[in-house]
């Protein structure tokens, strides 16, 4: 039979490296999990390391449809702070008492374009959605997605929803959309401005107007497990600064 | 179970039910030759074979996404074949489910095949038995077992299909909507009691399969010859 022969001083070495590896973040207590909805993630890319370096905390960012965050949040989910694309899910975790109601505000107004890799396909919005010229056309799932249910207004609006209702194919959010037309599995899709703006393809797009859907105000909001968490405060408080708030319309959002 | 809505569980099951019958085809003679080969290509092919058991399902859905692109070489013949696309559309989850349960339906098929060995068959041969008729009267009787573990597990599997799913679906209701997707969807609503009608439906038929596949093995014993 083999035995383990462990000397005393090096366990005592092991539980205290254990300790320290453990108690040093929570002392510091710098690190925030933001979950994201998944449209604000280029500009998430441009905030993370101008928040990082303004205020030292280390920011981790989770992406995903606001419907999947706000429900991992009510299901207790280690996020510190949630960004959704609407303002019904920050208030329905307010409501649960897992938001902290005083904390919620609207960070950005999200614009929706319809786009198309192929610089040649989109001339004019209504006239291309009237024509029809595809056969797939991407939405995020409106049930779960703010931006698919701004999308599926604008079509109402427009009267062109029934006419390409079957040829509707849903993401599960804007980020998947995005990737369902870029890989031109489908020939466009309503798409988060901002994911243009930011992409490697410019291609063709038409700007739905703000006036065919709700305002796409997003809220964000405290998680109450993170009320004690500075670093959680220092990200809604940096959210309000004008040099964020340059980055974020530089995205195609509008400010509130 | 108010206005319960019962399509993914028909498009569900019809999706498994013409993936594994287009798989017992396609797995039929792939498993025979597996069974009997003595090339030495064959580890790899195996291995290509099992592929989808270790592989992310992202990694199958990204690969499928891209080929199935109307631009993409497999996209378009299939488009100027058939006049539809593969992405997004009900063949196309045929196709996928198919990579995806290759491995379940293949492999037993390819155990019963070289349990049932060639002896049975050299029998038949002797006796005067063309290899097809050999094949039909003699192995396939003998490979029944494998037949039935291949049919149920590549059903059940199929059925639990989700990642590859999510990504070339495109979530239509009617063609692409599976039950796991709805119970994704029912989730992400917080509508619970419809996950949990749909989630409870998969448990417990995904549970019965299992038995029903252990049962038999137990009642067959390994060898059939």
């Amino acid at each position: 039979m083999i035995r383990f022969v462990v000397k005393r001083p090096f366990v005592n070495r092991l539980v205290l490296a254990a300790a320290l590896a453990l108690a040093l973040p929570a002392a510091q207590a710098v690190e925030v999990v933001a979950a994201v909805a998944a449209n604000f993630a280029a500009a998430m890319t441009r905030l993370e390391p101008a928040f990082e370096q303004a205020s030292g905390h280390q920011l981790t960012v989770v992406l995903g449809s606001s419907g999947k965050l706000a429900a991992q949040i009510q299901q207790g989910a280690p996020f510190d702070v949630l960004l959704s694309a609407d303002q019904e899910r920050p208030m329905a975790l307010e409501r649960a008492g897992v938001g902290v109601a005083a904390s919620r505000f609207t960070y950005a107004v999200g614009r929706v374009t319809l786009w198309s890799p192929d610089p040649q396909a989109i001339s004019d919005g209504p006239a291309y959605l009237r024509a029809a010229p595809f056969r797939h056309l991407a939405i995020a799932n409106p049930v779960v997605a703010p931006y698919g249910a701004a999308a599926q207004q604008a079509m109402e609006k427009l009267g062109t929803w029934d006419g390409v209702q079957d040829r509707i194919v849903r993401g599960e959010d804007i980020g998947q959309v995005y990737a369902m037309v870029a890989s031109r599995a489908a020939d466009a899709g309503f798409v988060a401005l901002s994911a243009v703006i930011a992409g490697p393809k410019p291609g063709s797009r038409w700007v739905v107007p703000a006036d065919l859907h709700t305002p796409l105000r997003q809220d964000a909001i405290l998680v109450t497990r993170a009320r004690a968490n500075p670093a959680a405060q220092a990200f809604l408080d940096f959210l309000k600064t004008p040099a964020a708030g340059e980055v974020i319309a530089a995205l195609g959002y509008d400010l509130p | 179970m108010t206005n319960f809505d019962a399509g993914p569980v028909w498009l569900t099951l019809h999706l498994a039910a013409v993936t594994v019958s287009l798989l017992l085809l396609v797995g039929t003679p792939l498993a025979w030759w597996l069974a009997h080969t003595r090339t030495r290509l064959k580890p790899l092919i195996e291995a290509v074979t099992a592929l989808p058991l270790v592989l992310p399902p992202t990694v199958i859905g990204f690969y499928l996404l891209v080929l199935f692109a109307p631009g993409a070489p497999l996209g378009a013949a299939w488009l100027g074949l058939t006049g539809h696309t593969l992405a997004f559309s009900f063949s196309g989850l045929v196709l996928a489910s198919m990579l995806y349960s290759l491995p379940f339906v293949v492999q037993p098929l390819q155990g019963a095949f070289e349990a049932v060995g060639r002896g049975p068959l050299e029998a038949a041969a002797v006796l005067g038995a063309r290899p097809l008729d050999a094949f039909f009267t003699v192995a396939s009787p003998l490979a029944l077992r494998g037949y039935v573990t291949a049919a149920v597990l590549g059903f059940a599997h199929t059925l639990g299909e989700f990642g590859v799913v999510l990504m070339v679906g495109g979530n239509i209701p009617g063609r692409t909507r599976v039950v796991s997707i709805a119970i994704y969807e029912h989730v992400e609503t917080l509508n619970f009691a419809a996950a949990h009608v749909l989630a409870a439906g998969l448990l417990m038929f995904s549970f019965a399969v299992l038995v029903l596949v252990y049962a038999l093995n137990r009642r067959y014993p390994v060898h059939a010859a």
